[in-house]
Parts: structure tokens; sequence; C-alpha cells
């Protein structure tokens, strides 16, 4: 049972920031409650106010702007992965959604909470990232944006003030000749690991690739030195299926934890790279 | 902005059919006011972390873990919950699935099973077996090893396209 709570309703987000503002470190803010209702229930969060965002219409936003796309926080996983917008380039991103935890928690768990839970052992941020996607956040002086990568700053820490909240995410359409894939691995509830992977392909060859991986470590992260050495090779090449072993896995930050031996985990990541790398050519050459 | 609420507040929703009005905490769990206050004890506390699928029960048809929900959050919504399936005397075919196909042993889990299989088949009459799968794949059973669980779900989709449906 928890203790007693006070639900604030604000309508739009400079109301919500300034309540984060006020009320400080006894509020949390609540939209699905599938991660802040878990952390309170086990007693690790004693928060005797929510400010509940669902109720603010630029965080149930979900639409096109230009050729990308914009997120409202505030838009389930559900909504996500039933979206005709996560379609075409965009499409890793709606098999990546439609594998989140299960049917229960995609239908109230929103994109928002999850990401500024920055629970590591999860996927929207690591697909996010491979898109180059920004946050913005509102607070005291009006809206700020950044770079994702700039905003998950590790194991459930992110770079949102206490007086912000989260409004949106926008994802930027890659190039044109763009596809790609997002591939998981897990034995219990919470991914084990999970690889994003975009080519961009010109003439039948990778002209540019971006490769992210994540649950692993703090944070999910870019692998640069396995996007350079993919460039110039030819689609066929990599449909088949590359070495993505010494891809950069080495050097990065993993943890070792119930999931599974840091060696482990870059293993499976560098597997799962390899396969989300050959799915990503085979849809980049159907596209071309 | 609209008024906070709680430490109480007064919710009007409708279950399994039938309109409820009742005072709770904001702090109350779903699952704790349907087994406490409204005696629907068919919904189970297992896992409490959403990961097993025993509480699951019906908001507006979409499943939810009523253990991680707040009750608040059912305000002026539509709740099913096991105890509501049944019409006139008769069960649910996805009920009658499950006991022709012996789809359970010890049942914890069944109500869970069963709510989730009747919001797949709403929203998915044609699930093939994969579909099915990734749908039940958040309703965890630790004595029926699921093949079972599969043949009922198959056994009440075939029933639920008969030229008779279920009213």
């Amino acid at each position: 049972m928890l203790g007693p709570l006070t639900i604030h309703q604000p309508e739009t987000a400079a109301e919500a920031a300034a309540l984060r503002a006020s009320l400080g470190e006894d509020a949390a803010v609540y939209a699905g409650g599938s991660e802040l209702l878990l952390v309170m229930k086990e007693g690790l969060g004693r928060f005797t106010q929510l400010i509940d965002v669902k109720g603010i219409a630029a965080l149930r936003e979900l639409g096109a702007r230009g050729d990308g796309l914009v997120i409202g926080a505030a838009v389930t996983h559900r909504e996500l992965e039933r979206s005709a917008l996560l379609s075409g380039p965009f499409a890793p991103l709606r098999e990546m959604e439609r594998d989140v935890a299960n049917v229960r928690v995609r239908a109230v768990g929103t994109l928002g909470g999850n990401l500024c839970f920055a629970e590591p052992h999860s996927d929207p941020a690591t697909a996010l990232l491979a898109y180059d996607a920004r946050v913005v956040l509102a607070g005291p002086d009006g809206e700020r944006a950044l770079p994702l990568a700039a905003f998950v700053t590790g194991s459930y820490e992110t770079a949102l003030g206490a007086d912000e909240v989260l409004v949106r995410v926008e994802v930027p359409a890659p190039p044109p000749g763009t596809a790609g894939a997002y591939r998981r691995f897990g034995l219990h509830e919470r991914p084990t690991v999970g690889v994003a992977a975009l080519l961009t392909a010109t003439d039948g060859a990778v002209s540019a690739a971006r490769v992210a991986v994540g649950c692993i470590g703090p944070a999910p992260v870019r692998l640069p030195a396995l996007e350079a050495r993919l460039a110039g090779l030819p689609l066929a090449t990599v449909a088949a299926g590359v070495d993505a072993r010494d891809g950069g896995f080495a050097a990065l930050d993993v943890v070792s934890d119930l999931h599974g031996a840091a060696d482990y985990k870059r293993e499976v990541a560098a597997v799962l790279a390899s396969r989300a790398l050959a799915a990503a050519a085979a849809r980049a050459g159907t596209a071309a | 902005m609209r008024p906070p609420v709680g430490p109480t507040v007064r919710l009007a929703l409708t279950v399994n059919g039938a309109p409820v009005e009742i005072d709770v905490e904001t702090a109350a769990l779903l699952l704790d006011v349907l087994r406490e206050r409204l005696g629907l004890t068919g919904t189970k506390r297992s896992c409490d972390a959403q990961v097993c699928g025993a509480c699951t029960v019906l908001l507006d048809g979409l499943p939810v873990s009523s253990c991680t929900v707040l009750a608040w959050e059912a305000r002026g919504r539509e709740l099913q919950t096991i105890e509501g399936l049944a019409r006139e005397g008769r069960l649910h075919p996805v009920q009658e699935a499950f006991l022709e196909a012996s789809a359970f042993q010890c049942g914890f889990c069944t109500p869970g099973m069963i709510l989730s299989t009747v919001a797949l088949l709403a929203e998915h009459p044609d699930a093939s077996p994969e579909t099915a799968r990734a749908w039940l794949r958040g309703n965890i059973c630790r004595c029926t090893g699921y093949a079972s669980i599969l043949d009922a779900l198959r056994l009440a989709q075939r029933r639920l396209r008969e030229p008779a449906p279920w009213p």
C-alpha cells in the first residue's frame, strides 16, 4: 500500500515544470506509472505528490514534422506500435516498440516515462540513438532541445533538470535510401542486449551506417568504429552477415549483472549487430 | 490547471457492465480496490511487478496490470474482470474453451490468461500462432507448459467465428 498521494493535473508543460519547481523532491512526474509505481511500491521513492502529465496536449502529440517524427512524451508504447507513421525509414522503431515489455505495459507505459526513468535494460533509447533523435524539455525559461545522447547520461540518470519536464522526442528522417532493423535478446522481462542498425545505400553499397547498442552498459552508445568500417561495403556482403566482433565492443563500458557477464554481453551484442546489419542491408537492397 | 485530487477521491466507473461509485484513496492500486473493496477476488496478485499477468483486467477493453495501475485511472472508464465474462449463466466462449482444453492446472494464472485471450481475439480475431504467442508472452503459467493454453485459444478462435457469435 502506498502512502497518501495528491495528484496534480497540469494542462501545459510550463505548468508541469512549475509544479516540479515548487513541489520539489516530494513530487514525481507521473504518466503510465509502469516504472514509477514499481519504485514507489518497493519503497525506493517516497513521493507524496504526483504530477500527472497525461492531460497535457503537447505531450500527447504524435505526428510528422517535415520528413521527421514528433512523439509526445506521454504517447504510449501501444500507440507507437500501432502507428502507421512508424513505417518506411522509421520501421525499426515499430519493430522495437512492439516487443517492449508486454502488452499490458505497452498499454499504459509511455515513451517519455521510459526515457526519463533511464533504466539501462530498455529498448527505446537505443533505437532512438541510431536516429540521432533529440529531446525537447520545458523549464522555467521555456523550452530547450538537446541530443538524446546528451539526455541519457547514465544508469537511471538523465540531464532533466529538477524544474523541467520532457515534452517530446523529435526523430529526424534518415537520408533517402536508408533502411534499418532492431534486434534484441533477453531471457528475462527486460532485454539483455539491444542493437539498432541503420544503413544508407548508394548504388548497392553502404554510404553511411549507424549502429547503436544498449542494455549492456550504463547508457546506450553508438559504435563509430563499426560504422566507419561498414562504409563502402557492398550491401550483399553486409546482408550475408559481417563479423562485427572487432567493431569496438572491447572498449565499451559493459556491466556484469543478472543478465550475464560482461564478456558474454559483448559477444551477444556483436552477434545481434551482425544480424541487425544483415536485416538492414536486405531491406536497403529491396528499397533501392 | 484543474484542482489537485487526493488523498481520497470519489470514483465513478463501470465494473463488469454495472455503474459503480466508490470513495478510494488516490494512492490505492486498482487490484486492491477490486479485491478488498469490491470483493472481486478472481483478479490475483502474484509478481506485483507487471511481469506475470495474474492481475490482468481489461480497462476499456485493453489488458492492464491492476497491481501497478492506480484505481484513480479507472475513473469514467469500463473495467472488466473475470467475474464479468459470463452472460446469463453461460460462460464466455474463451472460458468454455479453457475448460474443454484443460488449459489450467492450479488455476492461479487462469483469470489473467483468459482476459488476455479475450482482448487478443477482440483485436485480432484471426491472430496467427505467432501473434498469439507474442500477445500472451506477458502471462506466465508455471503448470501447463502453455501448449494446452494455445489449444484453448485456437478453439475459442474457431468458436467466436461461428455464425451465432457471443452476445
